[in-house]
């Protein structure tokens, strides 16, 4: 295994921030853990990159012991935090020349891992890191946790706050590190990223909500799921939400995901409440759930 | 003035030396309208928005904002709007209560008015129970929605929300979602901006910036037919990569 991870405890004062988590990642594996702020993400890579000591459990990254055998640990991992820690005041070509030097190497020896990205901000090679765009400064930092040729490779949130065409394209980068045998535990907020993991962890309150691929995930979906739709968004939402069977109700995009709890539910019946509610142009159609439909079921119990 | 549009822009521009951030954009919001205003980033959104809540002053073009002309009468823009964003929403080393009335000083309302509104907002928000507690020991879902009613609190007529509810969880994220249409519908303009397509269908109309111009701006519905795409993420995907 290349991240063995077994009843992980940790906490800060009262706060449980990780409670009895366990997992694996194989090699060469895309492991996502997917879940918001506060899930516990940033303490569990902090532990995984020998930075943090968990109060119980334990824990082995390319081998190794994150206790015991920690140096052998930061020579074998590359770590992007989720906040910028790059020094702003080198350059580009100086940021990379320090990590690269550090790790007893040089950008020449592995620039063939980083080209690919690197090629995009060497045109900015002297320009000072803290100039950057958010864009840029996010493929320098990749490329920094890359050059001394990890096995395996750390990214807390690379694509928070980034628009959807950079995270499109950062998605695409990890890919294609992928395939080059390195292997990836990625967190991330949006859960529509989660489908481009080999296998995923819904994560919220320190806790491991469910552990499977993408699509398992989704097949584990407990209930028919409805989109639901109206001439009045809000008034909808109002009405489903004081609907006496109502299981669960999201707005999703231009529909309402709707859920009945009974178990020989009538879409005609849901109709007609919502006819008598004034609604107009009212749609319900059997629909698929999505990861994040599963993740709000389990957070929910 | 048209009383309908509570923001008006007409060839909005802001330059930095010879950088163009924001070229000659023009669009109105009416009021009660639930507009998304999205962009790649550094596409210019954080420096028009700027300009519209009259804390940078445009190199070029006409705007008002709730009636009020962004060169002339920025502090008067300032009272009448509502503003939360991700980065700065609220003061971890208060209380909750503490915030709340801070932030209603702020804003000029008097004592009983502010008591008033505490518990107004205390009550509907279900925060009894932490009333007194920091806001830095409470989850961001919570300070999301607490820096929302703040940011209402002096019945303003617009709400500019940048990213409010980046790394929020799903769940808390819809609530916050539902808080915005209910001021919508008592006729607050909300403008908001957002990195989570599925919210952007939540917007009356959206507006899609590119290298600093409007690249487009509709339903949408409409764009989703403009664009022939699924979704409003295909929309953004096909609009900024060209």
């Amino acid at each position: 295994m290349s991240i063995s991870v077994s009843h992980i405890n940790k906490s800060y004062k009262t706060v449980k921030a990780l409670q009895d988590i366990s997992f694996e990642v194989k090699p060469g594996e895309l492991f996502g853990l997917i879940g918001p702020d506060g899930a516990g993400k940033t303490t569990l890579f902090r532990i995984l990159t020998t930075l943090l000591i968990a109060d119980e459990g334990k824990a082995t990254v390319a081998g190794f012991d994150v206790v015991t055998e920690y140096k052998n640990i930061r020579n074998s991992v590359g770590y992007m935090p989720g906040k910028f820690s790059l020094y702003q005041d080198l350059t580009v070509e100086e940021n990379l020349n320090f990590f690269a030097t550090i790790f007893g190497t040089t950008i020449e020896e592995n620039y063939e891992l980083i080209k690919d990205i690197y090629v995009q901000i060497e045109p900015f090679k002297d320009r000072r890191a803290g100039k950057l765009s958010g864009g840029m400064k996010q493929k320098l930092a990749l490329s920094c946790a890359l050059i001394h040729k990890p096995k395996v490779l750390f990214l807390d949130e690379p694509t928070t706050g980034v628009d959807p065409v950079s995270r499109k394209e950062f998605w695409e980068m990890l890919k294609r590190l992928q395939e080059k045998g390195i292997t990836i535990l990625v967190s991330t907020p949006y859960m529509d990223e989660a489908a481009l993991c080999d296998r995923i962890a819904l994560i919220q309150d320190g806790k491991i909500l469910e552990i499977d691929t993408p699509e398992a995930i989704v097949r584990h979906y407990p209930k028919p799921i409805y989109n639901v739709r109206a001439n009045n968004m809000y008034q909808l939402i109002n009405s489903l939400n004081t609907y006496e069977f109502n299981h669960s109700v999201y707005p999703f995009g231009e529909f309402v995901h709707y859920t009945d709890r009974r178990t020989d539910f009538n879409p005609k019946e849901l109709q007609a409440y919502l006819e008598s509610k004034n609604l107009l142009n009212i749609e319900i159609e059997k629909t698929k759930p999505t990861i994040e439909d599963t993740f709000m079921e389990l957070a929910k119990s | 003035m048209n009383k309908n549009k509570v923001i008006q822009v007409e060839g909005l521009t802001k330059m930095f030396g010879d950088f163009t951030a924001v070229n000659a954009i023009t669009f109105d919001v009416e009021k009660g309208e639930i507009f998304g205003f999205l962009g790649a980033n550094g596409a210019g959104k954080t420096t028009a928005m700027k300009m519209l809540i009259g804390i940078s002053k445009p190199t070029s073009g006409n705007a008002t904002v709730a009636g009020f002309d962004v060169y002339t009468n920025a502090e008067d823009i300032k009272k009448n709007i509502g503003y939360m964003s991700q980065k700065f929403a609220l003061y971890d080393d208060l209380t909750v209560k503490e915030n709340i009335t801070f932030f209603g000083g702020i804003y000029g309302l008097s004592r009983a008015k502010i008591k008033e509104k505490s518990n107004e907002l205390i009550e509907e928000l279900g925060l009894q129970d932490v009333a007194n507690q920091l806001v830095g020991s409470l989850p961001l879902g919570w300070k999301q929605k607490i820096s929302f009613s703040v940011a209402l609190l002096h019945d303003p007529k617009i709400v500019f929300l940048d990213e409010p509810t980046g790394g929020v969880d799903p769940i808390t994220r819809r609530q916050f979602w539902e808080m915005i249409y209910k001021a919508a519908n008592q006729g607050t303009t909300i403008f908001v901006t957002t990195h989570y397509m599925d919210e952007a269908e939540y917007c009356d109309r959206v507006s899609i910036m590119v290298n600093g111009k409007i690249e487009a701006l509709d339903t949408p519905k409409k764009l989703k037919e403009q664009f022939k795409a699924a979704n409003m993420n295909d929309v953004f995907l096909k609009l900024a990569r060209g």
